[in-house]
């Protein structure tokens, strides 16, 4: 349990945002040219990081907008939050 | 050599004052290479290095764990026995699992405390009717015991439930599995592991795997925090941190690491003889033989590995056993704690060989791992000593997630993630 700073409204519970999974995995540009073994990897394979993971967030019950994440995995700390298409800060 | 546990032990060492016990398992040294080592010292592994000894007689095996035995997902859970799974597959597999709890604690000679009290899953809604009346069928045709109880029926086999219709979630019907049940969880782990260690397997605990070593497309050994080993068969049986030890190997797993909670009670008098599961407000619900009630909550929806949870998931876990069992309202909780369980998107487990030669995973077991220990071990056990799985774990392959043949068992899972 954490607080996150939405970059819209502010900090707020952690409960009032959804997770998205890993972040910056991109939608194959040409999905029909794609083989199986690249289908699996873009729909199931998850890096799972423990430690410092990029990650999408959504605040479900505010304003419902999506944003980046850094976090630790190991210890729920947030590194950093920046919007969608930002490039990512480095930490 | 073990000595035998029995009633006449017992009298015996009773004499001196319980001091004189043989020790269960032992505390070596790890040697310099052995023929298979399983990396993770909790049921689901104790039980591979059992049966890889016992049944392939495989026996120069070293288990190793990076903490203590038992300490992580196999001491963590609500130690819910079940094998009332949709799909063929899984209701092999899963059956499997319950056909050797049933003779368990004979075959080890060490009492794992199962007891098939039955395991009841409560419908709240029409299409929690019409899933849970099509899986009672279905397990029907594969043989496993399961019947469809209307609400009168609920409230005679457990007569603490709440059946008023005016409730938020009215329970109108439920699955009942009576050969389903519990088991004490610990014992499972030092049951197993003391079984491992007379066949000759070595249970190396404290010593944590950092990385995997290959020579190309073949597993060479390990580096540990006690030195290299050097190994051709690695069994990764590591729950939660399962797509850790793959990354070591450079390979990606379809898995999300998620805090998966549980609490327990002040202990009581017996209250509840069974156990009551319901998917739709999420509570289930069992005594120990201590008396304390056994609750299991929800997983938080991102991936942590920090084995704590958030309170919300608590919180509704718990308003929805009070509606269930008002009886349940001034109890107070004592202990609460959670477990990093490894989700795969089919919310079936992964039981299979890898790209890799000597490199194979049992993992992905997500919220009901418990259940299966001994079945997976038997299982997982087969595919190293073979180099291929045996039909009952075949579709549990990692290539499902390539060929799209998944074994959607989101219905059967029990917890919502």
């Amino acid at each position: 349990m954490f607080v996150i700073n939405c970059p819209f409204c502010g900090e707020r519970d952690q409960s009032e945002f959804s997770s998205g999974g890993e972040a910056h995995i991109i939608r194959p540009k040409q999905p029909t040219e794609l083989s199986d073994d690249q289908w699996a990897e873009y729909l199931f394979m998850r890096k799972n990081i423990k430690g410092v993971q990029f990650e999408r967030w959504n605040h479900a019950h505010g304003c419902r907008k999506w944003f980046n994440m850094i976090r630790d995995t190991s210890n729920d700390k947030i590194h950093a939050i920046y919007k969608m298409g930002e490039k990512p800060p480095i930490v | 050599m073990k000595n035998k546990y029995s009633v006449f032990s017992l009298i015996k060492n009773a004499f001196s004052h319980h001091e004189n016990w043989q020790r269960a398992w032992g505390d070596p040294e790890p040697k310099k290479e052995y023929d298979a080592i399983i990396v993770g010292g909790g049921g689901h592994g104790l039980a591979t290095a059992y049966y890889l000894a016992k049944k392939h007689k495989i026996t120069n095996i070293a288990v190793l764990e990076k903490g203590w035995i038992g300490g992580g997902n196999t001491g963590r859970n609500t130690t819910i026995i079940r094998s009332n799974y949709l799909w063929d597959a899984s209701a092999g597999l899963y059956d499997h699992a319950l056909k050797i709890w049933e003779g368990l604690s004979q075959e080890l000679n060490y009492n794992v405390m199962f007891s098939q009290r039955g395991v009841m899953n409560l419908a709240h809604n029409l299409q929690d009717v019409r899933d849970l009346k099509r899986r009672t069928h279905a397990n029907r045709l594969n043989g496993i015991d399961a019947v469809w109880l209307n609400t009168n029926e609920v409230k005679k086999f457990c007569p603490i439930i709440n059946t008023s219709q005016d409730i938020r979630y009215p329970v109108l019907g439920g699955t009942l599995q009576k050969r389903a049940g519990t088991a004490r969880h610990d014992a499972v782990a030092w049951g197993y592991a003391r079984g491992a260690d007379a066949l000759g397997v070595d249970i190396i605990q404290n010593c944590e795997v950092k990385g995997i070593k290959r020579n190309g497309k073949e597993v060479i050994g390990v580096e540990t925090s006690k030195g290299f080993i050097k190994t051709k068969k690695i069994g990764v049986v590591a729950a939660g941190h399962s797509s850790v030890i793959a990354n070591m190997a450079g390979l990606k797993l379809p898995l999300e690491s998620k805090p998966l909670q549980a609490l327990v009670s002040e202990p009581v008098k017996p209250v509840i003889d069974t156990v009551v599961m319901s998917n739709a407000v999420h509570a289930y619900v069992s005594q120990s033989d201590k008396g304390e009630l056994v609750i299991g909550a929800g997983t938080d929806s991102y991936v942590s590995y920090t084995q704590k949870g958030s309170h919300n998931v608590v919180e509704e876990t718990l308003r929805a056993i009070l509606e269930l069992y008002p009886i349940f309202s001034r109890m107070k909780m004592l202990r609460q704690w959670g477990g990093i369980v490894d989700i795969c998107p089919d919310a079936s487990p992964i039981i299979s060989k890898t790209q890799i030669k000597g490199l194979y995973f049992n993992c992905g077991w997500g919220t009901g791992g418990f259940k299966a220990t001994p079945g997976s071990g038997d299982l997982f056990a087969h595919t190293i000593a073979n180099d291929e799985p045996h039909k009952l774990n075949a579709a549990f392959n990692i290539n499902r997630f390539v060929s799209g043949d998944l074994v959607d068992e989101h219905g059967a899972a029990a917890v919502a993630h």
